[in-house]
């Protein structure tokens, strides 16, 4: 009833070609973004905005960049939060040694930067496939953050090799409550999103698939798979490295190699293969996902056992639950929930006279 | 039977509201960011469940502190910065005057709450880790590396050495190995280390260990090519007993191997069996259950049956009694406070930092508490918030530490100019103008 589409006509090519070709879809979305916009940063409170928002934010859009190499080029990627290192960063010795550099092309230089190492650790996808591949990035990944450690000349000789991220400043407005960071870091988000739903939809998105599909067949019928793959990284870097850099700006505030290391690469992965390979909205499920199941049985587990168990053991538990769940929501939806939004979308659009 | 439900549920209701207009006392809020799960879960759960236990004591034995009782509540951070930012977020506004101090027992978590501590006004206390410029607290009011720091640790490992050699002029021409593990952590010795190899004119040879530290062949072979007259040991975790029994392997002495307080617990030698005999590490605290006010918490705590530990054999272990420093440490910062703002009362986080900053815990006051030698006489002022920066040293014979030496200096003028000039330079970038300590109340 909800989601009837009778008498919505395409009449032409652009309106056949939108991101969203129901009506119902379109003003959900526009009011999703006003909520989240305009509506959450002026009720929610601090904890919310700095602990809970935030963080989900930034790991989407990393869910993102892994999405597109991953989900949409086919490439197994183990090295993005080395990326996402790479940007952190690029973005702090940006800011620190040009002058007046603006915090928006640090961060645009930050994610270029990125895609540059991708690029190089792109490079092996050339010969390599599937885990071979997956196991090269691993090689990013330990490279990087060793790097990020040899040289003191990236945190500034600091001595115990963390930096403090410098003041976020945009057009001489300082972005330090909690509600700006969120705002800022929303906008990218939104804006960098929207882009790489329409590149997905592109002709370079159609490339990757392609070569995700069967590379062989790819390359008979015309595309070149250098430049596709290598096209992929660097995408996908890109947005690691932007995401990398938020995290140091908006949400952490501190940059050490050590915070980007195996297992943030292992949760970004996660994130999409719970969310759904191939899909931007499910890189925003999967975030959310795993970044707020921990936090609530967190919250829940001593709620309602109490001290009933020790602390070692409820904490624990966390785990066990946060795992099982993982494995259920596997078994009963391996294509993640992105898909079963759309499947309850496609019974939506039925409901209630399915016949 | 819904009825029943809601009957049931508003007898219950009833019941907690009771009893916390019965429980008028007053009450401190205390947040624990603790971690029990993952790799460094050995530490967390020794560390937190000795606070946890001595808190419980105060509140057992005296009734609170004044009679305020002290509460708390655990947040799993997992080690992890990320996490370690959503506990800090989520304790801040608990209890009635909030969290009072923030105390995350990681390095990483503390660099990340470090502005945003000013800003809530919540004092953050980091008790041997974390930030050691942080010393200087005329450019970081709210933090407070108590006791000692990793930098004046160094240079009491070199001035142990040094007395075990008869005197520092004897360390001129010797040898000295450096098995650090590589990351910011094991990088925070180079510095200080160097400044010192320069001033005692011993020669300094740093070698890397990769984490986790499983493996060590090159690197021991490199030693015993070197044949250095010691080695210092800069490990964590599972580097530490690989170390040990690389060591024996290569029959490298032991007994010239010296640790720091992460490389000094039970849970580094035991894993390395009899390899481990002869070891020797500071410590800031160390181990043992004979010590008064461990004697108390067995028998006001665990004798009622509310103690926090799953194993009772870990009482009175390196990182057990760490927890106990941790927590005589809390409590008497905020009964010095209590002494400012209002016996009897709950203090805001702002309150208590003026505890912690007024601190004086001298020898008559640690015999009181049962903790003579347990941890060093430690005095806090304005412009230093390290205090004593002194350790003990504990060698492990086989079954446990024996502690080896009194509490050792560290250089202090090296130390101190190091500390002062790293935080002005701090200052500089942040735009920060130091405190004028003489106006301080």
């Amino acid at each position: 009833m909800l989601y009837r589409e009778a008498g919505q006509f395409k009449s032409s090519y652009a309106e056949d070609g939108r991101i969203f070709p129901i009506r119902q879809d379109r003003i959900g979305f526009a009011l999703l973004m006003l909520a989240f916009g305009v509506v959450v940063p002026l009720l929610a409170n601090e904890y919310w905005l700095k602990a809970i928002l935030t963080p989900v934010l930034i790991f989407s859009l990393a869910a993102i960049g892994l999405n597109i190499l991953t989900g949409y080029a086919g490439q197994l990627s183990l090295g993005s939060a080395a990326f996402m290192a790479v940007g952190a960063f690029a973005a702090y010795n940006f800011i620190l040694r040009v002058d007046g550099m603006p915090f928006l092309l640090a961060l645009a230089l930050a994610g270029l930067a990125a895609a540059l190492v991708g690029v190089l650790f792109g490079l092996p996808s050339l010969r390599i496939k599937g885990f071979y591949l997956a196991v090269a990035t691993l090689a990013a990944q330990f490279f990087i953050v060793w790097v990020l450690v040899k040289f003191p000349w990236f945190s500034n000789h600091s001595s115990s090799g963390v930096v403090t991220a410098q003041e976020v400043r945009i057009l001489g407005y300082a972005f330090v409550s909690p509600e700006a960071k969120y705002v800022l870091t929303f906008a990218v988000v939104a804006v960098l999103a929207l882009a790489a739903k329409n590149l997905v939809r592109s002709a370079t998105g159609r490339a990757w698939m392609a070569v995700r599909d069967m590379d062989v067949a790819a390359q008979v019928i015309g595309f070149r798979l250098m430049r596709t793959k290598l096209l992929a990284f660097a995408v996908s870097s890109f947005y690691c490295g932007v995401a990398g850099a938020l995290y140091a700006y908006t949400y952490i505030g501190t940059v050490e190699p050590e915070g980007f290391n195996l297992d943030l690469s292992f949760k970004i992965l996660f994130m999409i293969i719970i969310g759904g390979v191939g899909s931007i909205l499910g890189a925003f499920l999967g975030a959310a996902f795993i970044v707020l199941l921990p936090i609530l049985l967190d919250n829940l587990v001593p709620a309602l056992f109490g001290d009933a168990l020790g602390a070692g053991f409820a904490s624990n538990l966390q785990l066990i639950i946060f795992g099982g769940l993982i494995i259920f929501f596997l078994i009963v939806e391996p294509h993640g929930l992105a898909r079963l939004w759309q499947i309850a979308k496609e019974k939506l659009r039925l409901w209630p006279f399915p016949h | 039977m819904k009825l029943k439900h809601s009957a049931l549920l508003g007898a219950a209701l009833a019941g907690l509201l009771a009893s916390s207009v019965a429980g008028a006392v007053e009450e401190q809020f205390i947040g624990l960011p603790s971690y029990r799960v993952g790799p460094y879960a050995a530490g967390g759960s020794g560390v937190f469940g000795g606070w946890i236990d001595y808190m419980q004591l105060i509140n057992e034995r005296d009734g609170g502190i004044n009679g305020v009782r002290l509460t708390w509540e655990e947040c799993e951070t997992e080690y992890n910065n990320a996490r370690g930012v959503e506990c800090y977020e989520r304790l801040k506004k608990k209890g009635s005057t909030g969290n009072t101090v923030f105390q995350p027992v990681s390095t990483g978590i503390t660099y990340s709450v470090l502005d945003k501590a000013a800003q809530d006004k919540i004092p953050v206390v980091t008790i041997g880790y974390g930030r050691t410029d942080a010393a200087d607290g005329r450019v970081f009011p709210w933090v407070f590396p108590l006791i000692t720091t990793y930098w004046s640790q160094a240079s009491a490992i070199v001035n142990f050495i040094g007395t075990k050699e008869g005197g520092m002029d004897k360390l001129k021409g010797k040898k000295i190995g450096l098995l650090y593990h590589d990351s910011a952590y094991g990088k925070e010795s180079h510095a200080i280390l160097d400044k010192l190899a320069a001033k005692h004119g011993f020669e300094l040879t740093k070698i890397a260990v990769a984490h986790p530290g499983n493996e060590q062949q090159s690197q021991w072979l490199q030693l015993r090519q070197l044949k250095p007259d010691y080695v210092i040991l800069w490990g964590w975790g599972v580097m530490n007993p690989t170390a040990l029994k690389a060591a024996a392997k290569v029959g490298y002495p032991r007994e010239k191997m010296v640790g720091v307080w992460w490389s000094g617990a039970e849970e580094d030698t035991v894993p390395a069996g009899p390899a481990a005999k002869g070891f020797t590490a500071a410590g800031f605290n160390v181990a043992g259950a004979n010590y008064p006010v461990v004697a108390d918490i067995k028998k006001f705590v665990y004798g009622k049956g509310k103690g926090n530990m799953e194993d009772k054999t870990r009482i009175g272990s390196v990182y057990y009694n760490r927890g106990v420093v941790h927590g005589i440490i809390t409590v008497e910062a905020i009964r010095k406070a209590q002494e400012k703002y209002g016996k009897g009362k709950a203090l805001t986080g702002e309150q208590v930092r003026w505890g912690f900053e007024n601190l004086n815990l001298d020898e008559a006051r640690l015999k009181a508490l049962g903790a003579t030698g347990f941890l060093p006489p430690l005095k806090v002022s304005c412009a230093d918030h390290e205090g004593p920066g002194v350790v003990k040293f504990q060698q492990w014979d086989g079954g446990q530490w024996k502690v080896v030496s009194d509490w050792v200096e560290s250089d202090r003028p090296l130390v101190r100019g190091m500390i002062e000039e790293s935080a002005a330079a701090y200052a500089k970038e942040k735009g920060i103008k130091p405190r004028d300590c003489s106006k301080e109340g």
